[in-house]
């Protein structure tokens, strides 16, 4: 145990952690809006995220950045991230509109019992999984440079780079655009009549096929930039970065109440903090740990989550 | 020619026959009751005409269109509007909110629900009282005024209306019969699924008994109120 140094770099822990967790959030919410709808955990939302994170990097070599390239001027590096972003995002939806369509929607015409799309969810994520090590390889793939972390700012002694500002900054928007989209629009409102009760909402006229695509892209929309986010904040990705990210993501939309938007954006940051406050306290080896033992202790103890289904506006 | 035909109508769950080769019409602007005991197979024939329900054979005709097959979201847009039976509001939403679904299918939304809403209040002055309250928050009876007045913010040709006196205190139960005559004098063909037969077979023009599935009997509310087997077994008059 190492309480000085959390001590001492609790301020810096917390806003790394804050960055992190944002990311975690943006994944999050992929979980949380296709739960809403069909009572589901889409296992292959991790490799829509994946998909996002290949998707910046082929974007950035495009338009001829490299992994060893200097740093652009800010107004390309801009437009790139703008870029990169549409990309990415559209890529992650399409992905997750395509894994609805051929993993989960032939099983809904077929009544399958719930157990049967787990199935199906594991069984998209490795397929998924494997067509990327096959075509981008098994190794790690460094994204390049696009932003030097510079210190703009310190809050109770800890430096914020721009690249922290930007991430959460881009996170907290992307969520704001999303939640209005679902209080206030047409489809908003249809996605949140499935989730209450699908079959009054099919007496309404809500088109639940349709319902459950949008969710899908949603979710998928939101992975792409949070991949975006991730290969800024990393540097680098893999075939198989999904897998721990998924899970994190999962944790923390479960930490925050499945099936709630606001709790996923609650989840994630409170994740992102709880990893870097104990990884200072107990080591590094120990951050993943850390994750899954709040999932557990979750799951044990408040399987509806902090906010949980109290939050009836907020529930998707 | 009825607005709605029900041709030899079955339906399945699973093996087990719930609804068989019931046939029933409803002509424009008619209230007909469909009246019987609990697990006749009342709700089971509304969840097949609102689209909820696969159909295993038979016919269902709307305004002369086959829609036995049709999704349930565009038998809205066809004009017919279900008030489930119990608690089917969303729970998470506002009244106000609840109420705007029930428009959800309307392309001419914009124009028409400040009347429309105007309408529901005046019918349930109630609702109007809680209508920024959570919908989950309400009481029974207000969630089945909740159900109709979601339906007709449809402006349905035709309204589905099930059990919408359950779990009613009788004096509710009766102000709930007068507003259903007051909507269908307003120009809206019902089809009413009851177990206070009485209650029914008063306000309806035609009356159809489903026992186990099958329809037993037929007729107007009147005759039906009047015949002695049927006040021996739905009314408890020997």
């Amino acid at each position: 145990m190492n309480i000085d140094f959390l001590i001492d770099n609790f301020a810096d822990l917390s806003v790394t952690g804050l960055a992190q967790g944002a990311i975690y959030a943006l994944v999050a919410l992929g979980y949380t809006l296709v739960y809403g709808v069909l009572r589901l955990i889409n296992f292959a939302h991790s490799e829509v995220f994946v998909t996002g994170t290949f998707a910046t990097i082929l974007t950035l070599r495009g338009i001829g950045i490299g992994p060893d390239d200097p740093v652009p001027s800010l107004l390309m590096v801009l437009l790139t991230l703008v870029l990169a972003s549409i990309v990415a995002a559209l890529s992650s939806g399409a992905v997750a509109l395509l894994v609805e369509r051929v993993a989960y929607r032939p099983l809904r015409r077929r009544n399958a019992p719930p157990l049967v799309f787990l199935i199906s969810a594991v069984g998209a994520s490795l397929v998924l999984m494997e067509i990327y090590a096959l075509f981008l390889g098994r190794d790690n793939v460094r994204v390049g440079n696009l932003i030097k972390p510079r210190t703009q700012f310190t809050v109770f002694g800890a430096d914020v780079t721009n690249r922290q500002i930007l991430i959460v900054v881009s996170a907290v928007l992307m969520m704001v655009v999303l939640d209005s989209f679902i209080s206030r629009t047409r489809l908003g409102r249809g996605v949140r009549a499935v989730s209450q009760n699908p079959d009054a909402a099919a007496l309404m006229g809500v088109n639940k096929d349709r319902v459950i695509a949008l969710t899908f892209l949603l979710g998928g929309l939101m992975a792409g930039v949070a991949a975006v986010l991730y290969d800024l904040n990393f540097g680098v990705t893999k075939f198989s970065a999904g897998f721990l990210i998924g899970l994190k993501a999962f944790t923390a939309a479960v930490l925050g109440g499945i099936g709630n938007l606001r709790g996923a954006l609650l989840g994630g940051l409170l994740l992102g903090l709880a990893e870097n406050w104990g990884q200072a306290l107990l080591g590094s080896a120990w951050r993943d740990v850390i994750a899954f033992v709040f999932l557990i202790v979750v799951l044990m103890f408040r399987p509806t989550g902090i906010l949980g289904e109290s939050l009836g506006r907020a529930r998707v | 020619m009825a607005l709605l035909e029900i041709t030899d109508l079955s339906v399945h769950y699973g093996r087990v026959r719930a609804v068989h080769e019931v046939s029933l019409t409803v002509a424009e602007g008619e209230i007909v009751t469909l009246i019987g005991a609990n697990g006749a197979g009342k709700t089971t024939t509304m969840r097949a005409l609102s689209g909820l329900q696969p159909v295993s054979s038979g016919r269902i005709h709307f305004d002369g269109e086959d829609i036995t097959h049709l999704r349930a979201d565009l038998r809205v847009i066809r004009g017919i509007s279900q008030a489930p039976e119990g608690r089917g509001i969303f729970p998470g939403m506002s009244v106000r909110d609840n109420l705007d679904m029930g428009a959800y299918a309307r392309r001419d939304r914009h124009l028409t629900r400040a009347a429309d809403l105007e309408r529901v209040f005046t019918l349930f002055p109630r609702l109007k009282e809680r209508s920024r309250q959570a919908g989950g928050t309400l009481s029974g009876g207000e969630q089945q005024m909740l159900t109709i007045g979601r339906a007709l913010m449809a402006r349905p040709r035709l309204l589905l209306l099930d059990e919408p006196s359950m779990g009613l205190a009788p004096m509710l139960i009766g102000q709930i019969f007068e507003i259903l005559q007051e909507i269908n004098e307003q120009g809206t063909t019902i089809l009413l699924v009851e177990q206070n037969a009485h209650r029914a077979l008063s306000v309806a023009d035609r009356a159809y008994i489903l026992e186990t599935g099958s329809i037993v009997a037929t007729g107007t509310g009147s005759a039906l109120l009047d015949d002695p087997s049927v006040r021996a077994a739905y009314l408890g008059v020997a």
